[in-house]
């Protein structure tokens, strides 16, 4: 039966045997690697018999607070990945010069630097920024989860599906070879006929659901469940932005949904949309997917400058300079962020008045964030400043983002863009606001509010390696970028001819070089941390002398994070607590009303990546069978309508008086 | 729900008197609206990339020789009067009459299978005289934009019986009746999807 070719086209679509990547060392190497690491993961976590507590504990979870700790899991193991594929690149392109072609066939290069984008923005920034807004946004704001817990742990499921599926692509099949926003006519069917964009296709399609999805649910929340006295005027900064950047994904993620939606039926079903013929038009992709490219990027930043606010204000020990501004200026860049879209390809040819349109917009949106570093810097100016972890990276974000910004206002300058469009300057510019803001301030976001998620604080030292690694080595590594670009190389190069330009590519390796040891310091940091937990824990729940609600509770915050609601008086509601004398409830503790954990979400994800795999490699019936047992199984779901329980007061009170112990073991030994 | 308008006595810094989990309709109702939202804006994205090729006919045929305005009214009333009926439905459910809603939101579901299918009739009658959506880009964003909205239309049944059943099971409890309110939305707003189909893509595609 295995010798009938139509018998195996109609049970496995397109996936034959020569679908492995066999051919090539390095994937195959790669997959053993990882093989050997998933086996000893999955051996391990069977041996010490995991597999039960983490299904009921955190799979399943619907607190947002796990949700937000497996978010940010996600992310860092989705660094390693997008990583290991920049440091190919640098090392490729430092040494393919004078006739040598490298390591790399352009094959699998073209593929890597689509991965490499595509991960670095959907699998690492987004869980990352989403994963400290879940875990943040609630206890700021003094709730006990989110408007919708289960849709929560679903989006989380969903997001983890889209980066399963691109995982897939390297071991079976192959990625796009587009670049990161795979741009026809070169993403369509006649000049890519394999697999590679549609995996890129519905990874995003599926993470799509669930960043969507965790969008509405946390503009829900902001809107509809702060505590009494915290008017929209009193909520932390970090609340302030993470509301901004939800209302951004809400409306930008549907266009790029409904553009990846249109490729996939010029790809599958023939229509022309996107085509140079039968009246398509490829450059409205690239404006419809501009549409939802630049918000994504402030989707990104805004949450960034949210925690360079929190933690400037909490380690300068004193109130944010210009609170209301700030969140004027969230919000015009919020809105600006809409109206920019073009000057991405002014190259488009779409003529003077439009482009100095979006140039002119574009120049605008430096003033509110100029606004915001002044802010913080007159934060700083008479601070009692303590150089913690997150402050030194708040401080090398200020140093760097400036630099990344101005080269940002360069490249608004149509006529300037039309030298450096597509060229190794551009490249330099978006990794220095992309590195410079959103990374470093998710460092400072991490060591800043590790010590809430897990009761004891990050090791200082291992940071300060990391800090110096990441900071000295991105310098190494953009800087020379900035130079070539300016030189006229352009990006996504294989090889080179000109050998006065390697030196400046090795420069570049060499910076990249820094910044894995920067990882690698970020990884035994995490690691000697947990090591060494018990120097480093902090049992008052307020190790920094914080000054916003999250603080007020435990470390780790209990299930309910708050036995009584908070009631908010000021701006900065625990540091007015502090200072008015607040003192903790003992007694009192009522019944809490709270959500059921549920595994509907892993099960949905999972019928969902089925259904993509299937369309991927053309696989009907499986696509069939899975959409079908995807919508049962939704329907089903629906039937459930137990969804919540109560913590009887007793366990309230048990683990309430456990805190007043520690509390007064605390003060004793302080 | 936050309680900001309430006057708070300075001293105090937390409700001693808690509602715990603050799972009321209210929230779903927002969140379901922002949704709706989200939605409405994969619809604008599909209208502006109609309004871009909606010319584009490579020589085939043009919405002149397509369209037929009588069929896509009476279309257009079976979607109209399927609003009118679940708006009855919402009624009866508000004086707590779950039989006469149930027979309504019958109505309504026969109103939407009827839209459907003469939209179906349509789109086969098109493609039968080679009007495919690969035909051109006018034809693509066209079958992309109407085709869409009946899948809207689809969803929309296939939720309406399953909640007619949990109606039938569990009467009109609050959880039911949040989920009412929340298809009711959704169905209006399809209406309001169709009537710019309605006016954009036929009424004006005529008089190109």
């Amino acid at each position: 039966m295995f010798d009938n070719p139509a018998l195996l086209k109609a049970i496995f679509g397109r996936l034959t045997l020569e679908s492995l990547p066999l051919h090539e060392p390095i994937v195959v190497a790669t997959f053993i690697v990882v093989a050997l690491g998933g086996i000893a993961l999955v051996g391990a976590l069977t041996y010490f018999k995991l597999w039960g507590y983490l299904w009921r504990e955190w799979f399943t979870s619907v607190d947002h607070k796990r949700i937000g700790v497996m978010y940010m899991v996600l992310g860092i193991v989705m660094l390693l990945r997008g990583f290991s594929d920049a440091i190919m690149m640098r090392l490729q392109q430092a040494m393919a010069f004078g006739g040598s072609e490298g390591y790399l066939n352009s094959h699998h290069y073209d593929q890597i630097f689509t991965a490499h984008g595509v991960i670095m923005i959907f699998f690492v920034a987004m869980p990352l920024v989403t994963g400290l807004m879940n875990f943040v946004v609630p206890l700021q704001i003094g709730a006990r989860d989110v408007s919708f817990p289960f849709l929560n742990n679903f989006s989380f499921w969903m997001t983890v599906g889209g980066a399963v599926i691109v995982m897939m692509s390297l071991f079976v099949g192959e990625f796009a070879r587009t670049g990161w926003l795979a741009y026809p006519p070169l993403s369509g069917i006649g000049y890519s006929p394999d697999v590679g964009v549609d995996y890129y296709i519905w990874a995003l399609q599926v993470a799509g659901v669930g960043t969507l999805l965790s969008g509405v649910n946390l503009v829900c929340t902001i809107v509809k469940m702060r505590a009494p006295g915290m008017t929209m005027m009193r909520m932390p900064i970090f609340t302030w932005t993470a509301l901004c950047t939800n209302v951004l994904i809400v409306a930008a993620f549907p266009v790029l949904t409904a553009v990846l939606a249109l490729l996939a039926l010029d790809r599958y079903i023939g229509t022309n949309f996107f085509t140079n013929d039968f009246g398509g038009n490829p450059m409205m992709y690239v404006n419809l997917i501009w549409i939802w490219g630049h918000p994504e990027v402030y989707i990104l930043i805004l949450p960034a400058f949210g925690i360079f606010s929190e933690v400037t204000s909490a380690f300068c020990g004193k109130r944010l300079f210009g609170y209301t501004s700030m969140v004027y200026a969230t919000i015009v860049i919020t809105i600006l962020s809409y109206l920019v879209w073009l000057h991405h390809f002014f190259t488009m040819g779409s003529g003077a008045s439009v482009n100095s349109f979006f140039g002119i917009t574009t120049m605008i949106i430096s003033i509110p964030t100029g606004a915001k570093i002044f802010n913080w810097l007159f934060t700083m100016y008479r601070g009692r400043i303590r150089f913690e972890l997150p402050m030194m990276w708040t401080v090398a974000f200020m140093l760097t983002f400036v630099v990344g910004g101005m080269t940002g206002v360069l490249l608004a300058v149509p006529p300037a863009d039309f030298v450096l469009h597509n060229s190794l300057f551009l490249v330099a510019h978006f990794h220095n606001v992309i590195i410079g803001g959103v990374l470093f301030g998710l460092f400072a976001g991490i060591s800043y509010w590790f010590p809430k998620a897990f009761g004891f604080r990050l090791d200082p030292f291992w940071g300060k390696m990391s800090f110096w690694f990441w900071v000295v080595g991105f310098w190494f590594a953009f800087m020379p970028l900035y130079m070539l670009g300016l030189m006229g190389v352009t990006r996504r190069l294989r090889t080179f001819e000109d050998p006065l330009l390697q030196i400046w590519f090795i420069i570049a390796a060499f910076g990249a070089f820094l910044i894995l040891l920067g990882i690698v310091s970020f990884l035994i940091q995490i690691f000697v941390s947990v090591r060494r937990r018990e120097q480093l824990r902090d049992d008052t729940g307020d190790p920094w002398d914080g000054r916003t609600l999250e603080w007020a509770t435990s470390s780790p915050p209990p299930v309910y994070n708050f036995a009584f609601t908070p009631v908010v008086h000021d701006l900065d509601a625990w540091a007015d607590m502090k200072k008015r004398g607040y003192q903790r409830p003992l007694t009192g503790f009522r019944d809490i009303h709270m959500p059921r954990n549920t595994g509907a979400g892993v099960i949905l994800a999972g019928l969902s990546v089925v259904l993509a795999v299937a369309l991927i490699w053309y696989i009907w019936w499986l696509a069939i069978v899975s959409f079908v047992a995807l919508i049962g199984y939704a329907i089903a779901h629906t039937f459930n309508y137990s969804r919540d329980f109560h913590i009887p007061s007793s366990d309230v009170a048990r683990v309430e008086d456990e805190r007043t112990r520690l509390l007064a073991a605390e003060g004793q030994a302080g | 729900m936050a309680h900001a308008d309430t006057v708070i006595d300075d001293t105090i810094f937390h409700l001693e008197d808690d509602h715990g989990h603050a799972e009321s309709g209210s929230s779903t109702m927002l969140g379901f609206w922002i949704y709706l939202m989200s939605d409405c804006l994969i619809f604008a994205m599909l209208f502006a990339v109609y309004g871009v090729l909606g010319g584009n006919y490579a020589a085939g045929p043009a919405p002149k020789d397509l369209f037929d305005l009588p069929l896509v009214a009476l279309n257009t009333t079976m979607l109209l009067l399927s609003s009118i009926t679940y708006g009855f439905a919402m009624l009866e459910m508000a004086k707590g009459r779950v039989r006469p809603m149930q027979v309504w939101l019958v109505i309504t579901g026969l109103f939407g299978l009827a839209f459907l299918g003469i939209e179906l009739y349509e789109f086969a009658h098109f493609i039968h005289e080679g009007a495919t959506p690969q035909r051109s880009g006018f034809l693509s964003s066209f079958f992309t934009l109407v085709g869409t909205h009946g899948l809207h239309v689809t969803f929309g049944l296939v939720w309406l019986v399953v909640l007619m059943v949990q109606v039938s099971r569990h009467g009109l409890i609050a959880a039911n009746q949040r989920r009412l309110m929340c298809l009711s939305m959704f169905w209006h707003f399809l209406d309001v999807i169709w009537i710019g189909v309605f006016t954009f893509v036929y009424l004006m595609g005529m008089l190109r």
